[in-house]
């Protein structure tokens, strides 16, 4: 920098000049260029990551800063049934959501490839659960649930009488957990069928034609030609779902608050209960620790699992 | 596809007395395409059709099935809306997450657009490792950071302030709107820039009067996506902000309309209506942007 300065001294007269000319040295121009994003994804991202890790060897709680305990507040989980309760239900409500979101998307994203009348108006109204804030549809969903007055439970008991009683979709663990995973699923297939479909549309139809000459059936073009096509980017959309759903956190907080009798609480909402809820920065921290572990598997398991070839489109065709 | 093919000659005008093929692939049509598309988008809308009719429900028929259809309104009411709008605090809800969403939308643009032209034009040994260490951070959930971040917003003293919103929701538009740039930018013809750079343009005229106005789809994707994000964002409204009135809508309603054991369903349900309306009447508008930038930052 000073180097640059004392250079400037001679040809000082132009001012604008010389700020331009700084403007234009590229080194500095990229540091300009990356220092805002960078500077807040270290200070607010980066920085956090580190210190979370560290909170969770800590017994910090709110207002006290806390000493290094070791691995003391994860001995203490690994003894805690709500944290193994909550790893089981965050595993099970990812592989039921995802698996559901996956093959009602799929579906949805094929129809969608079909040509009918307005296909772009039904494109879009696709989407209006993805848009929509997650708290605010859930808390639709919470209603649609009601103990007393679930239209669900009307349509069942007065409208179509397959069951005498209505059905206590937030009371009992199991049933609960159910509704959540549906909530989500609903959530999630507008995203996953968006995500196909623009895959689906880059398959080339020519692809389809050669196949129909040498007589493959429906099935076997699908399985066969738009499988295979789809993987690269099933790949990166499944990872993008699984890691999503697994810390997910509004639905959840939003519906059950990990009720009824803590049955399903997700590591994010016992984080959350145990850590801001409850004061407990530090076991707090260490529940959102231990969900990387999880996460980084699921990652790696889904993204090279799925696209264990290279990506078949190039680069540049997007 | 054989039936797409076959269809048309035949199967509009014999529809009366059908031929054996030209029914069959209608019929399997309708049964194969129509019949679960109209599934979907009946389930996918029904939550949206059932909190629109419950707000405009008086009480007596929200809570009456037996003498009121549920699915019909025999008496609209806007008292609910009216409640909400006057006896809450739910137009300073509304202002503040107008404010923090449009403030966090304008910081990562800029951060990102920065960003986004480094890596993808002023091309520096070491580049694709920045781009992918950007991409990376956008797979750090909130629901890990939410805790230490919390420590670090009492720290820096804006708990409990719209401006800690402010800050930390780039966390997660700066990674997304980054990479959606950087495919835009990718589109634009370096000859044009080159052109630019011989006649004498400096690097930053270069970016205003060549690279941004043609990347100006790429700015609205991207902003109208970071408005949605952020209108919607939630754990990190409900850990930073306490005090009723800096509270967004999202955090609000769950937080403060909710009292006691009897739940307001007209208002709970008004309040996620109105909630929802501003991000719904944008994505209506701008509907090609949101597919484009949806699918565009996933292939990215």
């Amino acid at each position: 920098m000073s180097v640059t300065t004392l250079n400037s001294r001679g040809v000082a007269i132009r001012q604008p000049g010389y700020i331009a000319r700084l403007l234009d040295y590229k080194p500095f121009l990229i540091v300009m260029c990356l220092a805002p994003a960078i500077g807040l994804l270290a200070v607010f991202l980066t920085y956090p990551l580190g210190l979370g890790i560290w909170l969770a060897f800590t017994d910090t709680t709110i207002g006290q800063k806390g000493i290094f305990i070791g691995l003391e507040n994860f001995q203490y989980l690994l003894k805690d049934p709500l944290w193994w309760n909550a790893v089981f239900y965050s595993i099970f409500y990812t592989a039921v959501a995802t698996f559901g979101k996956f093959a009602l998307g799929f579906w949805l994203a094929l129809l969608l490839n079909n040509h009918f009348p307005l296909k772009s108006l039904l494109r879009a109204i696709v989407l209006l659960p993805w848009i929509v804030p997650t708290v605010l549809s859930a808390l639709a969903f919470w209603w649609i649930y009601d103990p007393q007055f679930s239209i669900i439970s009307y349509l069942l008991v007065d409208v179509l009488h397959v069951r005498d009683s209505n059905v206590d979709f937030l009371g009992t663990p199991w049933p609960a957990r159910f509704s959540l995973i549906a909530a989500n699923i609903w959530r999630g297939i507008p995203f996953v069928a968006i995500s196909l479909l623009a895959g689906l549309q880059t398959i080339s139809p020519s692809l389809y034609e050669a196949a129909m000459l040498d007589g493959a059936t429906a099935w076997q073009r699908f399985r066969y030609i738009t499988f295979p096509m789809m993987m690269p980017i099933l790949a990166i959309v499944m990872t993008f779902s699984i890691i999503f759903t697994f810390t997910d956190f509004q639905l959840v907080y939003a519906i059950t608050r990990g009720g009824p009798v803590n049955s399903t609480h997700l590591l994010a909402t016992l984080a959350f209960q145990r850590g801001i809820a409850g004061g407990e920065l530090g076991e707090g921290a260490a529940i959102a620790v231990s969900m990387i572990p999880f996460l980084v598997f699921a990652t790696l398991f889904s993204y090279f699992g799925l696209a264990r070839r290279k990506w078949q489109q190039g680069e540049a065709n997007d | 596809m054989t039936d797409v093919t076959a269809s048309p000659g035949s199967s509009n005008v014999a529809s009366a007395t059908p031929d054996t093929m030209a029914w069959d692939s209608r019929a399997r049509r309708v049964m194969m395409i129509y019949l679960p598309l109209s599934c979907f988008v009946l389930i996918l809308l029904f939550p949206f059709y059932w909190m629109a009719i419950t707000s405009f429900k008086p009480n007596a028929e929200l809570l009456n099935y037996k003498e009121h259809n549920p699915f019909w309104i025999s008496s609209p009411t806007l008292a609910h809306i009216k409640h909400l709008l006057f006896n809450t605090a739910y137009p300073t809800w509304l202002k503040t997450t107008m404010f923090v969403a449009v403030g966090s939308t304008f910081l990562s643009l800029f951060a990102s657009t920065l960003a986004a032209y480094a890596i993808e034009r002023l091309r520096f040994r070491g580049s694709p490792y920045v781009g992918l260490g950007i991409y990376l951070a956008y797979l750090v959930p909130p629901s890990i950071l939410f805790i230490p971040l919390a420590t670090v917003i009492v720290q820096f003293g804006l708990f409990d302030s719209p401006m800690a919103l402010i800050l930390v929701y780039p966390t997660f538009l700066v990674p997304f709107c980054t990479w959606l740039l950087i495919g835009y930018f990718k589109s634009i013809p370096y000859e044009l820039e080159e052109c630019a750079l011989v006649d004498g343009a400096t690097r930053l005229q270069i970016l205003g009067r060549i690279t941004l106005p043609l990347a100006v789809p790429g700015l609205i994707s991207a902003g109208i996506f970071s408005f949605t994000l952020s209108w919607n964002e939630f754990i990190y409204a409900l850990a930073f902000i306490q005090s009723g009135a800096n509270k967004t809508v999202p955090v609000a309603i769950l937080t403060e309309l909710i009292t006691g054991d009897v739940y307001q369903w007209g208002a709970l349900m008004a309040g996620s209506l109105l909630g929802s309306l501003p991000v719904a009447l944008f994505y209506s508008l701008f509907v090609d942007y949101y597919v484009s930038s949806l699918t565009g930052a996933v292939k990215e």
